[in-house]
């Protein structure tokens, strides 16, 4: 069975929504927070809804109709949602409520829209899909934990289209969590030199990714999808390499074979050395490249990854601002590696059509 | 279904007891768990029944061995640790590492309770608030914590569907069986009580103030509950080559989407047909082969009759004898098809029916009389255990005898 990229929708930081253009201009700044470049929604979503909706729930059922619209597809076979801290700009409202109003006068809007699957409740009623729909809350497996379970919805049944994305969304006060705990950097730096910047922290990021993957190729395919494999814990880079071979040799691919690497490099010096010991000891040829400076790190962000390597493989042409160290391949194979504070690895395999 | 998908081992945690010796005495002397809030600072405390687990965080901690000083566990992670290790030993699992063996957990609002001590203080200054309070505020971290706590590092994941969350685990994990990708899994959820979920089905309006009584014409809403059950699945082939007792099948199950309102169930409980219609339907049973429904039952007007005219549809005027477990344990939320997975296969191995508590009248447009005593010698080969939550998640899981 082959599994394909088929269409594509996205709310990120670098425009306003997905166009064959994407990367052509890049978003610059001194931000240590990259908030999304959110699309006019009422093109999207019912105006009268767009009131109400929380902005990671109008950045999660936009991105999701953009790609049906992509993939010209009406009713997904099923609607799979992977977000990492899910809906907290409504959860912190509804918790502020709660403290400040001592229990009471409560209102209960932020309460319902609080709930982890909202985005994917949304979609479903937006499109009246009474299908299989799923949402994973597992850090950094969020987005991976979806494209697992379509591989096998694909595998289960011919003909099928699986709607699936990755969500999360920043607010001041989880901004301000993650510079407490440490993952922000604390020094002046723009986004384009992250990889550069050789202290702790990163640049903190939102978006939503949404993609029809489907057993079926089509005119609107962007790339076929090999693979993707979850590690948990780590406890050397051996483990990750080994790890890492077993899952080329699955996908009846050779190292050689791959001609770029994403790496999730970011700009955290603790995390980055298991990226250059894998690509000096794996992938030595193929060209070097990285995203986190252009979606900013979070849970969901290697949903962006996945866009950035669909756009490469169907537009035959990478972005300069991606590059590390070019080897001059031309694109057809594409690995993405990506972990989250050395505890969730995800590694997942693109190729052309 | 291509490959049969085994139970191997159960594991509970519930105000109804901390193991199923205890749930099943609960059960047989019709002994609820729904009382008063002891365990949380809340002005609701003295006029909203909640269904507690009787012990404190250290002294479940305590009874996992685990000294307390050092951890910062929530008591979402402790109560999911809890009840999944002692899966584990249920399913006589010694070492995780001999064979594929994975965590799909599941909950509801993560580590809230402790996030919301936390915001407690970080809203009146933001340079305020223990940071380790809030680091366990995501859903993964309890899935984490109980993976490390059992070494298992295979397949580590966690869904939240509000409250049919558990029940797609246990989907999920048998799907991962099904594609050779595990051997073994241990699926299911947790959730405790919190403040924000007690002020969250406040605001809803869907609390009874008493105790609650599940497809009653008077029902008036639900009780929280807290607590996780998990239980083990595993591929025939593995279960045969450790020569392990089979518990029970996972036979069929499916999630569906009523797409009819984000907190409401649909008039004509559309969702929670086609989840029962297509678990059935994967199980290659006819709706005369189930015996007994572990029904949702939340006990809201809403819930009880969208779900009996859902049975209604399936089953026409023969439905079969059902009862909710809700009267005893309350909405657990995430954690509920965990635990009713639990009770699913202890009612199959011990052939009993629970009995549904407080019911007196049916509800005038169902006519349907839940059983109201417990039931021995039931006659039981199938099960159907509904889930249903926001967003209009309804799965159906079907368990049969061994």
């Amino acid at each position: 069975m082959n599994v394909y990229i088929n269409g594509v929708g996205s709310v990120n930081a670098q425009q306003a929504g997905y166009t064959s253009n994407f990367l052509a201009e890049i978003q610059q700044t001194e931000q240590h927070s990259i908030r999304s470049i959110e699309p006019d929604y009422k093109a999207f979503i019912n105006p009268t809804l767009i009131r109400r909706m929380g902005r990671i729930i109008k950045m999660g059922v936009a991105s999701a109709k953009m790609c049906l619209n992509d993939a010209g597809v009406e009713q997904p076979d099923a609607i799979l949602t992977g977000t990492g801290l899910g809906c907290i700009e409504d959860t912190e409202k509804f918790l502020g409520a709660i403290i400040q109003n001592n229990e009471q006068f409560l209102t209960p809007t932020s309460f319902i829209q609080s709930t982890h699957n909202t985005v994917g409740g949304q979609i479903a009623l937006m499109l009246g899909c009474n299908n299989y729909n799923f949402t994973y809350v597992h850090r950094a497996f969020s987005f991976e934990s979806c494209v697992q379970d379509a591989m096998m919805l694909l595998a289960e049944k011919a003909e099928q289209n699986v709607l699936l994305g990755g969500v999360d969304e920043l607010t001041a006060n989880s901004l301000k969590l993650i510079e407490r705990l440490g993952h922000l950097k604390n020094q002046p730096l723009t986004n384009l030199n992250l990889f550069n910047s050789k202290t702790r922290g990163s640049i903190a990021g939102e978006g939503a990714n949404f993609f029809v993957l489907s057993n079926t190729i089509a005119a609107t395919s962007y790339a076929q999808l090999l693979g993707c494999k979850m590690l948990y814990k780590p406890e050397n880079i051996n483990e990750v390499t080994e790890s890492l071979q077993k899952f080329l040799q699955e996908n009846k691919v050779q190292a050689s074979d791959i001609d770029l690497v994403l790496y999730g490099y970011n700009g955290d010096e603790k995390y980055e050395r298991v990226y250059t010991e894998v690509s000096d000891k794996l992938f030595n040829k193929s060209t070097v490249a990285y995203f986190k400076h252009l979606s900013g790190e979070y849970h969901t962000c290697n949903s962006f990854a996945y866009l950035l390597a669909a756009h490469i493989l169907k537009s035959k042409s990478v972005s300069p601002s991606i590059l590390l160290n070019d080897k001059k391949r031309a694109v057809k194979t594409i690995l993405i590696y990506n972990h989250y504070r050395g505890i969730n690895h995800t590694f997942s395999l693109l190729t052309a059509c | 279904m291509t490959k049969r998908v085994v139970v191997t081992g159960i594991g509970i945690i519930s105000a109804i007891g901390k193991n199923t010796d205890e749930s099943m005495q609960h059960f047989r002397s019709a002994t609820s768990g729904i009382g008063a809030i002891t365990h949380m600072d809340t002005v609701h405390k003295n006029n909203l029944p909640v269904a507690e687990v009787k012990y404190s965080n250290e002294e479940l901690l305590s009874l996992l061995n685990i000294s307390n000083h050092k951890s910062n566990y929530t008591r979402t992670s402790i109560l999911g640790m809890y009840a999944a290790k002692q899966a584990l030993e249920s399913a006589g699992i010694h070492s995780v590492k001999e064979k594929k063996t994975g965590l799909i957990s599941a909950n509801s609002v993560g580590g809230m309770d402790k996030s919301e001590v936390f915001y407690t203080q970080f809203l009146a200054n933001p340079g305020k608030g223990k940071i380790s309070n809030i680091v366990g505020h995501d859903c993964g971290d309890s899935t984490e914590h109980i993976a490390d706590y059992l070494g298992i590092k295979e397949q580590v994941t966690t869904l939240s569907t509000a409250c049919s969350s558990s029940a797609n685990a246990i989907m999920l994990g048998s799907r991962l069986i099904q594609h050779g990708l595990l051997d073994r899994v241990i699926v299911g959820g947790t959730d405790s009580l919190t403040k924000f979920t007690v002020n969250g089905f406040n605001t809803l309006m869907i609390f009874d103030k008493e105790a609650c009584r599940p497809f009653d014409a008077t029902r008036n809403g639900l009780n929280l509950g807290e607590g996780a059950g998990y239980i083990v699945l595993e591929s025939e082939k593995s279960a045969a080559e450790s020569g392990k007792k089979i518990r029970g099948f996972l036979s069929g199950f499916a999630n569906a989407n009523d797409a009819y309102h984000q907190t409401a169930s649909s008039p004509d409980g559309n969702g929670a047909y086609l989840a029962m219609s297509q678990a059935l339907a994967m199980s290659n049973l006819q709706p005369t082969q189930i015996d007994y429904i572990n029904v949702h039952g939340t006990a809201t007007q809403n819930n009880d009759l969208s779900e009996g005219i859902a049975m209604k549809r399936i089953f026409g005027e023969t439905v079969p004898r059902f009862s909710s477990t809700k009267s005893f344990t309350g909405h657990t939320l995430g954690a509920a098809g965990g635990i009713e997975a639990v009770f699913s296969i202890m009612a199959l191995e011990q052939q009993i029916i629970f009995p549904n508590l407080r019911f007196k009248t049916p509800i005038p447009e169902l006519q349907l009389t839940p059983e109201t005593e417990l039931i021995e010698g039931a006659g039981i080969k199938h099960i159907l255990s509904n889930s249903f939550g926001f967003g209009g998640n309804n799965s159906t899981l079907i368990f049969s005898a061994a």
